[in-house]
């Protein structure tokens, strides 16, 4: 009876500390319903009645306006193919750094621990001109420099964990007939999968929210991710429709919850994962 | 021997990665610095000025202003977010009903992006402040720097509970009941058993914490813009301002040199910390 007493307290604390993490989320979906004069500094708290409630008028105006549709799909491309070309990459780096392990491979995983570090504004200008010339500045192409920029995590993780498995598997498959390409497909990557999955769940947060890479690199007239359709229109406008702005700000918090709510278990493992290795 | 084997197929598994390290990394990093001593508004025209771009930082107060709120900024996030994701970690570990569900909920903000946090709390705050009567965000750069802690706490205090709980999930129950057979309160098991056993996440957690508040770009452009007046403008969005809305030809070069003195800043935290780390490792 006392040990039943003692966890009621703490359940009703958490329980109202989850109420208000979900709050600001709330609000903008309580605002996204309602009409535009109805979405004042200080009338967001008042919930839409019969008069302020809008319906899905807003989204609507904010897929149409704003084009969102289309900076979903660049969000989607770039992120898409960002990832698979960073772990397809990276892993088979970080193999033939682990077992070659000579000077020349030991020098690009410290290089690649470094990039970690340094700051993005350090290559802003740069990277932006480098994309220009090389002609990396489309959706198509920016992945490239994702697999670049990226590289440093994925490396690492991917080295930590080849470290740790037996080389007799490799070996074996070696002297069974296997080349290489066909270890590498057969053999590494079964065993790298859990790996795989958290590393990329890392790079996706990181793609998918990612602002200033693509701002600076892409041409913001015609290429518009997520971020930058959300920051561009409220940024840049003289008068900012807010009921649009809102329904943008919902349309891209809802996929990512839904992806949460599927994927919760690898993504929280994920982060573990990137923790312990980090 | 796979060493052996794989060793001449560099061209299919290295070079990949490589090729896109130097195009994404490499070469804007080194550019980067050799851009730091030079003038220049576009690539074309660069002329070699040596260190006056970096005398002339001292000069910008702009500069000086950013660096310090950054610092203080990185170091006050850091021990707040800290304390609250250890507080929420040892609540989950406990056993309660619903536990996982809490952790869904807290996780959560985690997922969303920079500049949309910035939007969700920027109408939040400014709500709030109107009901107060106090200066909204834009206005006060105290109230925008109190909104940016409170941002990046939401943010990150699920990231960092995460891995708290993992730390004390890994904690042995049979040292903690030996302890409690031994008399130990439960105050002396939190700070004699727990916290000792799980200084590996904490070190993991400040340096995690440490960097993203010195690194700080979408929030803080979001959210307050740098208003009123470059007042709440910290280091990473200084350095993007000088780059691109000043005008003036001498601006670029001196963001460059400004982004390598921010780069040698974060490099010396993180470096100080794996020191940290490493001394930590030794005593176990």
């Amino acid at each position: 009876m006392a040990n039943r007493k003692k966890s009621i307290i703490p359940t009703i604390i958490l329980t109202v500390i989850s109420v208000l993490w979900m709050y600001p989320i709330l609000l903008i979906l309580i605002n996204s319903l309602k009409v535009e004069s109805a979405i004042t500094t200080s009338g967001v708290f008042s919930l839409p009645t019969s008069e302020t409630f809008n319906g899905i008028a807003n989204f609507i105006a904010s897929v149409t306006q704003m084009d969102f549709l289309k900076s979903f799909w660049y969000s989607l491309v770039i992120s898409v193919m960002s990832v698979i070309l960073i772990l397809f990459c990276c892993s088979m780096s970080a193999w033939y750094i682990v077992r070659v392990n000579g000077k020349l491979s030991k020098a690009f995983y410290y290089l690649c621990v470094f990039s970690m570090v340094v700051p993005f504004q350090m290559v802003m200008f740069t990277l932006a001109k480098t994309a220009d010339t090389l002609k990396l500045n489309n959706p198509y192409n920016i992945c490239i420099i994702y697999l670049g920029f990226g590289a440093g995590l994925a490396v690492f993780m991917f080295t930590g964990f080849v470290k740790g498995i037996p080389m007799e598997i490799e070996e074996a498959a070696l002297i069974d007939g296997c080349s290489p390409w066909q270890v590498y497909t057969r053999v590494l990557i079964p065993i790298l999968k859990p790996t795989i999955i958290s590393t990329a769940i890392l790079e996706l947060m990181w793609v998918w929210n990612d602002y200033l890479l693509p701002t600076l690199v892409l041409d913001i007239k015609e290429y518009r991710t997520i971020p930058m359709a959300v920051q561009y229109f409220r940024g840049s406008f003289g008068h900012v429709q807010m009921g649009p702005m809102m329904a943008s700000i919902m349309i891209d918090i809802i996929p990512i919850i839904i992806v949460y709510l599927v994927c919760q278990k690898y993504i929280i493992e994920g982060v573990v994962a990137g923790a312990v290795k980090g | 021997m796979v060493g052996k084997t794989i060793k001449k197929w560099w061209p299919l598994f290295v070079l990949p990665t490589f090729a896109a390290f130097i195009i994404g990394f490499l070469w804007p990093f080194l550019w980067g610095i050799y851009l730091s001593f030079c003038k220049f508004t576009t690539v074309q025209d660069v002329t070699f000025v040596g260190f006056s771009n970096y005398t002339k930082i001292l000069i910008d107060k702009t500069f000086s202003h950013s660096f310090w709120l950054t610092v203080a900024f990185a170091f006050i996030s850091s021990i707040l977010i800290n304390i609250c994701a250890f507080a929420i970690a040892l609540a989950l570990t406990k056993g309660f009903k619903g536990t996982n569900a809490f952790r869904t909920v807290f996780f959560m903000p985690n997922l969303i992006g920079g500049i949309v946090l910035g939007y969700i709390w920027q109408t939040l705050l400014n709500g709030l402040l109107s009901m107060w009567g106090q200066p909204l965000l834009a206005l006060s750069a105290k109230n925008g720097f109190i909104g940016m802690l409170l941002l990046l706490m939401w943010q990150q205090i699920g990231y960092m509970m995460i891995i708290y709980v993992a730390g004390l999930n890994n904690v042995s129950p049979d040292l903690i009941e030996a302890a409690k057979i031994d008399g130990a309160t439960s105050r002396q098991i939190l700070f004699r058993i727990k916290i000792p056993m799980i200084m590996p996440s904490v070190t993991i957690c400040t340096f995690l914490t440490l960097t993203n508040g010195f690194k700080m770009f979408d929030q803080n452009l979001s959210l307050t813009g740098g208003d009123p007046g470059k007042q709440s403008q910290l280091l990473a969005l200084n350095i993007y301002d000088t780059f691109y809305a000043r005008s003036g030809p001498q601006w670029k070069g001196i963001g460059q040199a400004k982004a390598v003195v921010f780069f040698i800043l974060v490099v010396a935290i993180a470096l100080i910390q794996l020191k940290a780390t490493s001394s930590k490792e030794v005593q176990q």
